[in-house]
């Protein structure tokens, strides 16, 4: 009997936390289209989200397309493959690592900060303060995140891969002997726009995800630093989560 | 009462799982007066605060304002009725990210949509009322005490003139001085602006300050109230353990 409770109780508690989760998702979509907007707000986000995460991305990237160059490199020569180097390193890029590695990086940077933040306010009673001011923390609070966050994570993506293939072309055409205006026609002949274009989208989904479990954990959160901490790890968990499950259904739709 | 009571509230009960905080409250503010409701830690206290101000909604019971039923009022609307309060959190609930005179003038700004310089001169005004020097408008709340603190707290408040001001244990976690600095703002702003206050404090000191009228909540109900003058001589041994803070009494604190 108690396994079947056990599985009883977390089925509900799934479905509860779903549909809560679901609930938080709409008020926030329908807080992002509806004005008012705070504009000052989503500027303030898109510094904070956006240009803050420049760094990390950069390195992610620039590392992952080195790596990717030599492991393609390696790989492609056990059946003399090795010139299709800069078309998979270019492809890889733009359609998988740039938009999931830099989502995930974000995912740790950006939704532990959210959750952190939006904890924090909770337990102090700085969202109930903002109610009682006759203003929707939904419309403040986390409208801006989630609009910095579609704007943004498409624009480092992007900016993630540019930077990816540089770090391919970097290691191509100094430790394995490329010629370098080869390594970038190649390159430019093969990726199509709906390589790079595809990566974008998804991009948009994740910045959607990682900024949206920041909220909700942040909002949902416990009293004290442990409630707090808690959200911070079950945003940076959740949103990793859903990148990579999101990711497989987009790849789905787009090949 | 004589006239219809600014706030009435009507069996009012709210529960967290198995624990009923409140169980049937009844209570009836009359227009500019000052209520005070005491009670120990875990009575339902800030549960009814927050049940009045629309922060929780209650399982069951009706809370009119001005005979407006505010239970289950759309977000519009709920925006609307906030209008009219004015709030001090017990830990200010200042916003961290925005500077002194920002969250003073943070309903003017973002819900009145006052233009940020009007909105800066009036709330340099507020700040003014509870003694809080212009010096002080660009700093972040971090950089204050807590005494402070509860003046900027109470600034914002009071910054918009609201009919009615809500307190929540004002004086915790401040010492006695300023702590009677504390009671004497909010006894002076509640009498300037003639608003219709609700306070809840287990502070005797202070309650006897700002209150009019004292009301006990015990086992989320309003088991005696009366006007502040008569607190120590109540009749009621329940409130009379918890005036003179005696572990002796009907009041079980050891038992949970």
């Amino acid at each position: 009997m108690n396994p079947l409770a056990s599985i009883g109780r977390a089925s509900l508690g799934m479905s509860r936390t779903t549909g809560r989760l679901a609930l938080f998702a709409w008020r926030c979509i329908l807080a992002m289209i509806r004005p008012p907007w705070f504009f000052g707000q989503i500027w303030r986000q898109i510094l904070s989200i956006g240009f803050y995460s420049l760094p990390v991305v950069g390195l992610t990237a620039v590392f992952t397309g080195a790596a990717l160059a030599l492991n393609i490199y390696t790989g492609g020569a056990r059946f003399n493959a090795e010139s299709f180097v800069p078309n998979i390193v270019g492809i890889g890029i733009t359609r998988e690592l740039g938009p999931v590695l830099a989502s995930l990086m974000l995912a740790g940077r950006v939704s532990a900060a959210i959750a952190a933040e939006i904890g924090a306010m909770k337990v102090t009673e700085q969202i109930d303060a903002m109610r009682t001011l006759s203003t929707d923390p939904f419309r403040y609070l986390f409208a801006p995140r989630l609009i910095a966050a579609l704007i943004v994570v498409p624009l480092l993506v992007l900016i993630a891969d540019i930077i990816g293939v540089f770090g391919g072309f970097a290691v191509a055409t100094q430790s394995l002997g490329f010629n370098g205006a080869l390594y970038v026609r190649n390159t430019m002949d093969f990726i199509t726009s709906w390589d790079v274009g595809s990566g974008l989208i998804k991009a948009a989904v994740f910045g959607f995800i990682i900024a949206l479990m920041g909220c909700y954990h942040g909002y949902v959160s416990g009293r004290g630093a442990q409630g707090v901490g808690r959200a911070t790890t079950n945003a940076v968990v959740s949103a990793a989560i859903l990148i990579f499950a999101s990711n497989y259904l987009l790849t789905s739709l787009f090949v | 009462m004589s006239s219809d009571p600014k706030i009435s509230i009507v069996g009012l009960h709210k529960s967290f799982g198995s624990n009923q905080v409140l169980q049937g409250v009844d209570l009836d503010i009359a227009a500019g007066k000052s209520l005070v409701v005491i009670g120990g830690s875990g009575t339902g206290k800030s549960v009814l605060l927050k049940c009045i101000l629309g922060l929780m909604a209650p399982d069951q019971g009706s809370i009119r304002i001005d005979g407006e039923e505010t239970t289950r009022l759309s977000q519009k609307d709920r925006a609307r009725v906030a209008g009219k309060f004015g709030m001090l959190f017990q830990g200010s609930a200042l916003f961290d990210s925005l500077s002194i005179w920002e969250n003073v003038a943070f309903r003017l700004i973002h819900a009145d949509h006052i233009p940020r310089d009007k909105a800066k001169e009036m709330a340099l005004q507020a700040m003014a009322r509870v003694n809080l020097a212009e010096r002080n408008a660009d700093l972040s709340p971090a950089e204050l005490s807590g005494g402070m603190q509860k003046r900027v707290g109470l600034a914002r408040a009071i910054v918009t003139r609201p009919q009615i001001l809500f307190f929540d244990e004002p004086t915790t976690g401040l010492d006695p001085i300023t702590a009677d600095v504390i009671n004497r703002l909010i006894r002076e702003q509640v009498t300037d602006l003639g608003a219709t206050a609700i306070s809840i404090t287990h502070d005797m000191e202070s309650a006897r300050h700002i209150a009019d009228e004292i009301a006990m909540i015990f086992q989320g109900k309003i088991i005696w109230r009366g006007p502040a003058k008569d607190i120590d001589n109540s009749g009621n041994p329940y409130v009379e353990q918890f005036v003179t803070a005696s572990a002796d009494g009907p009041i079980d604190v050891m038992g949970g």
